[in-house]
């Protein structure tokens, strides 16, 4: 181009052009916040906005649960001090929180049963652990006898017999909890079935079961477990004070388990049945071997989510006289010893960090899971 | 075909492998097994409750409950009946539910829009927001508002005054009471108007935008339809609408708008709850929608905030409305942990003090269960065909 002359009227630039300035820095910790934080005057006002919110509520929320909080004394101190969390009043009611009103000498029956289902989950779900399946069959089905032998007592075994009464806190969060998602996913997936099933009268049952259920509070499902169930069985099959609400949780989250496995087998390719049938296969044979592994993999974060929702949902427990771990925050923090105004936000944050810990912790796994199941289909 | 597969079949060596029989008789086994469970569990009801002295009939509807609700939408005092306090506590449940679905939707919508926002600390204080509220109980949400923030409330007299004539105290919170005077009928039958002659300006301008292809300013027109007959209205009349300021007096407040704590700590822990869950779904049906939509929008000259509005909300919607619905159902259904805090809604007051004092335990818990059934019908009724209008046409 800079040999063509276009006569006196072209114009060529002779000097260089003077450089530009450097681009703004996209690297470093200022081109972070350049790009993050300060992107256009909007996101500017944004960030100023909640910046002073966060310098607003933070350090409040560690003003009150570490540093005014009150660590060692008493109640005259707590009272003293209402600005910070009172710990050593859950330090006091610890035990209580944790076994409720069982018996203190024999509380290491509850800890036996807790470290070895501690042991058992943890076996079944460390991907890496050998033997797997040995530790399938002792959950499913060691585990259930050993709990309900130590918990409740044998004579015969030369344990005292506890009243389900005496239970609560978090042995009956959990007890409450394990109990529904052991039960709720194998009842789930034979009410899914039968949803899908051929046999209209067999649909129409599974059909009514679930949506009466789903339709319902969870309260209003304890309710009846709880007043409806000694009314319609005779005298002699009464079930105990604590079995009811365990009936109603797990009849409750069967329902809403048996739409997430529904939901699974909808998503199945119709190959996969026809493929199963082409090799001589029969309905159960189908189902137990090709369709439901894949189906219930699909939806292993509905069903965990089940879980959470059921875990959390124990807490309804309480209104039907059943003293869970939250019944027994609410106990112990109207405790008169203890009365004082850091007494209830300490309870509750206790509480808080317990249910969340546990959900968090569950929500995590089941999303490592679903990736490592999901490595395979990625390309 | 078909005759070709019928000689083929060998004929079955037992008619116990027949399927269609098998089908049957599993059938039948089951229709007597419920058929005997119903007849049993019911003849054993009955025999237990004449035994228990429970009554068998609906009779206590009408007598009289002698027991006092504070909250009540309808006429209702100890005198009136069962029936009545029925009544109320449905209409606290729906005032409730329908007070929390509008609340959540709003906070859910906007934390989840949050999510996906350009601003790293938008983001992550939504991400915590959501993470925190989806793993703790409702119930300790509650409890928390209700016990640890409601009730350490100063009392009336050293009400925290807020602006606007608001006040709150341990009674809950006090704001100004609208009076509507003489003529603030037509002013209400002006926003009707409004709103009317709006949806008629609508659908006439998108008949005319698909006929001629030309736009006609919906919202600015529909905005002063709706709001400016009203207001016309309103100084016509001689601004008949007037607020009852409240003021204290004594120990207490005079005049204004009492909201019980029950109904504040209820409404807010089951919104900013169901908020939670709303976000996330919001997050997951807009990052549903393919890039290539919004890229294709922007190429074709689109600015962002009417492919926001013409490209990507209306297919997340799609995505967002089924799991919605469900949400909307939890939120109705969670109502039922007023009892724990004692807000006086359909479960409090039935289910809880009618069914103790009468012990009709049978007919009230079927009159509970009917309600919610109907409820969550009726939403998923209305969910549905939203949802149709909304959903992908294929061919």
């Amino acid at each position: 181009m800079s040999d063509v002359t276009l006569g006196d009227t072209a114009y060529l630039q002779s000097e260089r052009a003077p450089a530009l300035p450097p681009p703004s820095a996209t690297r470093g910790p200022l081109g972070w916040m350049r790009q993050n934080l300060f992107s256009s005057p909007g996101s500017t006002a944004l960030t100023l906005l909640f910046a002073a919110l966060v310098a607003w509520i933070v350090p409040g929320i560690v003003d009150f649960a570490l540093l005014k909080a009150v660590w060692h004394g008493d109640s005259p101190l707590c009272r003293a001090n209402p600005d910070g969390a009172c710990w050593p009043f859950i330090a006091e009611k610890f035990n209580y929180l944790r076994y409720g009103a069982y018996p203190i000498d024999q509380r290491w029956r509850v800890d036996v049963v807790e470290v070895v289902g501690a042991v058992l989950i943890s076996w079944l779900l460390w991907t890496g652990a050998p033997r797997r399946n040995v530790a399938a069959v002792l959950f499913f089905l060691a585990y259930p006898v050993l709990a309900f032998f130590l918990l409740r007592g044998a004579a015969w075994l030369g344990l005292p017999v506890i009243d389900t009464s005496l239970w609560g806190g978090v042995l009956i969060t959990l007890l409450m909890s394990v109990v529904g998602i052991v039960f709720s996913l194998p009842l789930g997936v034979l009410l899914a079935l039968g949803r899908r099933s051929d046999m209209p009268m067999v649909k129409a049952a599974c059909i009514t079961f679930i949506e009466f259920v789903r339709g319902v509070p969870f309260i209003i499902v304890l309710f009846m477990a709880n007043f409806m169930l000694p009314l319609f069985v005779p005298d002699w099959l009464t079930p105990d004070r604590l079995l009811r609400p365990l009936i109603g949780t797990m009849m409750f989250a069967a329902a809403y388990m048996a739409e997430i496995v529904r939901a699974g087998l909808q998503a199945m390719p119709k190959g996969q049945y026809e493929g199963a049938h082409a090799l001589g296969l029969g309905y159960w044979p189908t189902m137990r071997l090709v369709v439901l592994p894949q189906a219930l993999t699909t939806v292993i974060p509905g069903i965990v989510s089940t879980f959470i929702g059921l875990f959390k949902d124990t807490t309804l427990v309480a209104i039907v006289g059943i003293a869970d771990f939250l019944r027994t925050v609410e106990s112990a923090r109207l405790d008169p010893n203890w009365a004082g105004p850091s007494i209830s936000p300490t309870g509750y944050l206790f509480a808080a960090i317990f249910y969340w810990v546990f959900c968090f912790g569950m929500s995590r796994y089941s999303l490592a899971t679903e990736h490592r199941l999901n490595r395979g289909r990625k390309h | 075909m078909t005759d070709l597969a019928e000689t083929a079949r060998p004929a079955r060596s037992s008619a116990l492998n027949d399927p269609k029989l098998r089908a049957f008789a599993y059938q039948a086994l089951l229709v007597i097994a419920v058929l005997f469970l119903v007849i049993s569990a019911g003849g054993e009801a009955v025999s237990n409750m004449r035994q228990r002295g429970i009554p068998l009939t609906f009779d206590f509807w009408n007598q009289v409950s002698g027991f006092d609700i504070n909250q009540t939408l309808i006429p209702y005092t100890n005198q009136s009946t069962y029936g009545q306090a029925f009544w109320v506590g449905l209409c606290n449940t729906l005032l409730v539910a329908a007070l929390g679905i509008v609340l959540a939707t709003v906070i859910g919508f906007a934390v989840g829009i949050a999510r996906l926002s350009h601003n790293w600390i938008v983001v992550s204080l939504a991400s915590v927001y959501v993470e925190v509220l989806r793993n703790i109980p409702p119930l300790l949400v509650l409890l928390f508002i209700y016990n640890a923030v409601l009730k350490p409330l100063p009392n009336p007299k050293q009400s925290i005054a807020l602006p606007g004539s608001i006040f709150l105290n341990n009674r809950g919170i006090i704001m100004p009471d609208p009076v509507f005077g003489a003529g603030s009928g037509l002013v209400a039958l002006a926003l009707v108007a409004g709103l009317l002659l709006s949806v008629a300006m609508a659908r006439w301008a998108r008949l005319r935008q698909t006929q001629t292809g030309k736009q006609f300013p919906i919202l600015t027109v529909g905005l002063a339809l709706t709001f400016g007959l009203p207001l016309l209205a309103y100084l016509v009349m001689g601004r008949p609408i007037t607020f009852n300021v409240p003021v204290l007096k004594g120990f207490n407040f005079q005049g204004g708008r009492q909201i019980y704590p029950e109904l504040a700590a209820l409404l807010f822990g089951l919104s900013v709850y169901t908020a939670s869950f709303i976000a996330e779904i919001v997050r997951a049906g807009i990052q549903s929608v393919h890039r290539g939509q919004s890229e294709a929008a922007h190429a074709l000259g689109l600015p962002h905030g009417r492919t926001t509005c013409l490209v990507v909300v209306p297919q997340a919607m799609r995505v967002i409305i089924p799991p919605l619905t469900s949400e909307y159902l939890n939120l109705a259904k969670n109502s039922s942990l007023a009892v724990f805090i004692g807000y006086p809604d359909l479960v409090q007051v039935f289910s809880g003090t009618v069914l103790n004092q009468t012990g009709a335990a049978v007919q009230v818990m079927a009159i509970t269960m009917a309600v919610y059934l109907t409820i969550s019908l009726v939403t998923s009724f209305a969910m549905n065909l939203f949802n149709k209008r909304n959903a992908l046409v294929e061919r």
